[in-house]
């Protein structure tokens, strides 16, 4: 969630800022479903810097190595673990449940494998975040810029202040809950 | 289509006398502004032929600039032909964060304070009467974090209704419903009777019950004449689904559309099949608020999941 | 010109207490001058109105005040379809109090908007009237129709009067006619511009347009019976008592009719207990633990249903103590009732749900007592003129 906010963020300011070079992928589906690049990890991608050396052991277990993410995951963990997704001989791919190899910038597919009906829509526009142009080019976002893929579930956020009741649109300083004087009562309160 | 500036205009004169003090009179009476008395004496909006609304707006400009030290311009571009919007929003996505609230604000130029907001986002306890029974709403939820256990959030703005009580009611046909179906309202023709908020069946209309501050440093200058413009004191106002970007060819989408965290927020045009929206309309379970009143609102909620 | 001078002096003479009640008069229109210009200045965040509750007081009172315009009229029904003499000869006054309640009806409208400046946008041709969409084009067109079509009539035969000519009956007649239904219409069209709102089911009830009717001929002509007890005693002209205390019957089958349209709205309401149910459960017992008006209410209530009372019994009817507190009570249940208990719970709950307790703010009260007595001394005045035309004192040209 918060490598997904810190990529978002830049990028509406490039929109806002009307919607200067974008980046796009160098992969046939770059053009249909054009994304900003996935929020990989800093000093951990490419992830053949330490794996190229190392032998790719295939046995489901608990890893002794990148605990953060150990300690985070919760995604059908009882059915899957690291190498179901991420492919051992070349680990700066992702792999599908074919056997065919992508790159990360195309890890809806990946997503897509399980959550179909969420992949349609987000296809149609209509999962997620989409930003851009209504009756132009679109912004997609990869369904990891929203959710981590190792913990995929929103985390809450606090929200924005609530607007001031009707007797004091105008008195109250911004952010504060106004108190309501004791002539009124308190709405929604019982 | 905005206008620009006369280069005989005499605005630094003007902005000495009103910094003398003199410049600020509400009342015409005494004003040698001759500009005053032209708004004065307009005509409505639609009866204004292209020179007329030129002149109209090249004026708004100026005060805009002599008043409040907004540099901005204001557009009145036409709809898009073959355009109808229509809004979704996906009740199950809704984390009800309010961000889209404050980002209308800052888009729409709205007051600070006094506060006036476009999106109410309504709480309602899981299990309890809802969709008719907004009594049971509480749009004064105080948060932590959001969403809340044991509560889901449905935001309401203007429906763009097609069939619109609002529309009807006004006597001075003040708002009314354009060629892409948004309801626009002209607020200098307002006359600021609120028969249109008794009217309205979404509590969408809002009134500029004191005169609007909006400091010139939060002002968004990118206004259309129907929509976000500062608003003077007195007259309604309410959600125009971002006429100013949507109107454009391409488009952005609605500062809430763009805002949104969650992706709740849907738009397109209700007339092309492969729109958003009618994918919405098409694959989703819609419905629309308060469907009993026959408004016909262009506004669906849905459920993606 | 030489006419006009001698009606005002006769209009500017008088003893002290008709000065000390003029003087009153202004003071009071001063307030309301001053309450205006703070909220012209300031707009009307200086009102207890807000966004849920888009309309309050002022509105309250044009509403209540419409009604009483219609009613003073509704006197000329019994007058001519009965040729009931006595009320005949006092229809004129009850003209006057149109002429006057119309004009403050249209200065509360006045002081309700936003934008007076732009109050021209309204005007057919001039502005933009959404005729015939929209219910508040009839309104307008109904209020100004019905004050023309008094003040012509009242001043036409003040006129002739003056002139110790009679009338023409030719030109009187129809619009006399004319106003009946005229005035039924002024307050019918005030109900729809309610009624109309299917947003707002306190309003959006069929029976509103009756209540209205049938609560308005309990006010307007308890008012007048007020009034014509003062005329008989500021001046020479005689008011039988026959004429008083048919009003008052009058008043006592209104009012039987009115609680008959009340309790069926409160059955309806209650019994079927809809969603529907809310604003009229926040007027009589508080909703959600608001409850501001329900002791106004249920005050409105007992008044009516005493004054019905007091003018359903001829004996009591026909003493004037009784008779004169029953005319109290009716003002008050009524204005109680159509005012305030009329348009605030079409606000409350919100269409959003929201409930905020309105009351108005020293602004609006101000604003509202300067209204009504500019009211009060337009009415005076009209009277101070009229009454000696009526009894023969100021004629314009002697006759000798």
């Amino acid at each position: 969630m918060k490598t997904a906010r810190a990529v978002a963020i830049p990028l509406l300011l490039q929109l806002a800022l009307g919607g200067a070079a974008r980046v796009t992928l160098p992969v046939a589906q770059a053009e249909e479903y054009p994304v900003p690049p996935p929020p990989l990890s800093d000093g951990i991608f490419p992830c053949s810097d330490c794996h190229a050396d190392l032998e790719p052991d295939p046995t489901p277990r608990v890893l002794g190595m990148h605990e953060e993410i150990v300690e985070r995951f919760h995604h059908a963990e009882a059915q899957r673990w690291c190498l179901d997704c991420h492919n051992p001989s070349d680990r700066d791919k992702l792999r599908l449940a074919n056997g065919e190899l992508i790159d990360f910038g195309e890890s809806y597919k990946l997503c897509g494998q399980c959550h179909g009906t969420n992949f349609r829509d987000w296809r149609a526009g209509v999962h997620g975040k989409r930003t851009g142009m209504w009756n132009g080019r679109k912004e997609y976002r990869l369904c990891v810029h929203c959710h981590d893929p190792h913990r995929p579930r929103f985390a809450p956020i606090a929200p924005e202040p609530e607007p001031r009741r009707p007797w004091a649109i105008d008195t109250a300083s911004e952010g504060e809950p106004s108190a309501p004087p004791p002539a009124h009562g308190q709405h929604g309160s019982e | 289509m905005s206008t620009t500036r006369d280069p005989h205009d005499t605005i630094s004169r003007r902005s000495f006398l009103k910094l003398a003090g003199l410049g600020s009179l509400a009342i015409p009476a005494g004003s040698a502004d001759a500009s005053i008395w032209e708004a004065f004496f307009r005509k409505s909006f639609r009866e204004m032929n292209r020179d007329e609304v030129g002149a109209m707006l090249e004026r708004l400009e100026r005060r805009y600039a002599e008043e409040h030290g907004y540099q901005l311009a204001v557009k009145v571009t036409g709809p898009l032909p073959g355009v109808k919007y229509g809004y979704g929003l996906d009740l199950s996505r809704c984390v009800g964060c309010r961000r889209c609230v404050y980002g209308c604000v800052q888009e729409n130029n709205q007051s600070r304070d006094p506060q006036l907001h476009w999106i109410t986002v309504l709480r309602f306890a899981k299990g309890e009467k809802w969709v008719n029974d907004l009594e049971r709403a509480d749009a004064y939820y105080h948060a932590e974090a959001v969403p809340e256990d044991g509560y889901f959030y449905m935001p309401v703005q203007c429906q763009h209704c097609e069939d619109s009580p609002c529309e009807k009611a006004c006597p001075t046909k003040a708002t009314w419903r354009e060629p892409d179906g948004i309801v626009v309202i002209d607020y200098d023709w307002c006359i600021g009777c609120r028969f249109c908020m008794a009217a309205c069946p979404y509590g969408a209309r809002r009134f500029n019950w004191g005169e609007p501050g909006l400091p010139a440093a939060e002002l968004n200058p990118d206004t259309h004449y129907l929509g976000n413009r500062p608003r003077p004191k007195g007259v309604v106002e309410k959600c125009s689904f971002c006429i100013q970007r949507v109107r454009e060819n391409p488009g952005r989408y609605p500062a809430c559309v763009e805002i949104c965290p969650v992706g709740a927020r849907k738009f397109g045009n209700l007339l092309d099949p492969a729109s958003e929206i009618r994918y919405c309309i098409d694959n989703k379970r819609v419905f629309r608020l308060k469907e009993d009143l026959n408004t016909n609102p262009k506004f669906f909620y849905f459920f993606a999941t | 010109m030489r006419n006009f001078l001698a009606a005002l002096r006769m209009v500017l003479q008088g003893n002290r207490f008709y000065y000390a009640w003029l003087g009153l008069l202004l003071a009071l229109i001063a307030l309301g001058i001053i309450a205006y210009l703070r909220q012209l200045e300031a707009g009307l965040i200086v009102t207890a109105m807000r966004d849920p509750v888009s309309w309050g007081f002022y509105i309250s009172n044009f509403t209540f005040l419409v009604g009483v315009a219609a009613a003073a009229v509704l006197l000329v029904v019994p007058a001519y379809i009965y040729n009931f003499k006595p009320i005949k000869e006092i229809v004129l006054f009850g003209e006057l109090l149109a002429v006057a309640a119309m004009v403050m009806c249209m200065l509360f409208v006045i002081v309700d908007m936003g934008h007076v400046d732009r109050l021209a946008h309204l005007l057919p041709v001039i502005g933009t009237m959404n005729f015939p969409s929209s219910l508040l084009a009839w309104d307008i067109l109904a209020l100004s129709g019905y004050l023309l079509i008094n003040l012509f009539i009242s001043f036409y035969a003040l006129y002739k009067m003056a002139h110790s000519r009679d009338y023409s009956l030719s030109i009187i007649k129809p619009l006399i006619i004319l106003s009946i239904p005229w005035a039924v219409s002024i307050h019918t069209v005030t109900a729809f511009l309610y009624n109309g709102l299917s947003s707002r089911p306190f309003w959006n009830a069929s029976i509103l347009a009756p209540r209205f009717l049938a609560s308005a001929f309990c006010s307007g002509p308890a008012v007048m019976i007020l009034i014509f007890q003062i005329v008989r005693r500021v001046s020479r002209i005689d008011i039988d008592n026959k004429a008083l205390f048919k009003i008052a019957e009058l008043i006592a089958y209104a009012m039987g009719i009115n609680l008959f349209l009340f309790a069926a709205e409160f059955f309806k309401e209650f019994y079927s207990g809809s969603v529907h149910l809310a604003p009229m459960q926040y007027l009589y017992f508080g909703l959600h633990g608001h409850s501001p008006l329900v002791p106004w209410m249920w005050t409105a209530f007992l008044f009516n249903l005493c004054a019905f009372l007091i003018f359903l019994n001829p004996r009591s009817r026909q003493n004037f103590l009784t008779l004169n507190l029953a005319c109290v009570l009716v003002i008050i249940g009524v204005y109680i009732e159509k005012g305030m208990g009329l348009v605030i719970p079409g606000f409350v709950p919100s269409t959003l749900g929201e409930i905020y307790d309105y009351s108005p703010s020293w602004v609006e009260k101000g604003v509202t007592v300067g209204i009504w007595a500019l009211g009060a001394l337009i009415y005076t005045l009209l009277l101070k003129f009229a009454m000696p035309v009526y009894t023969g004192a100021l004629r314009f040209y002697a006759k000798d």
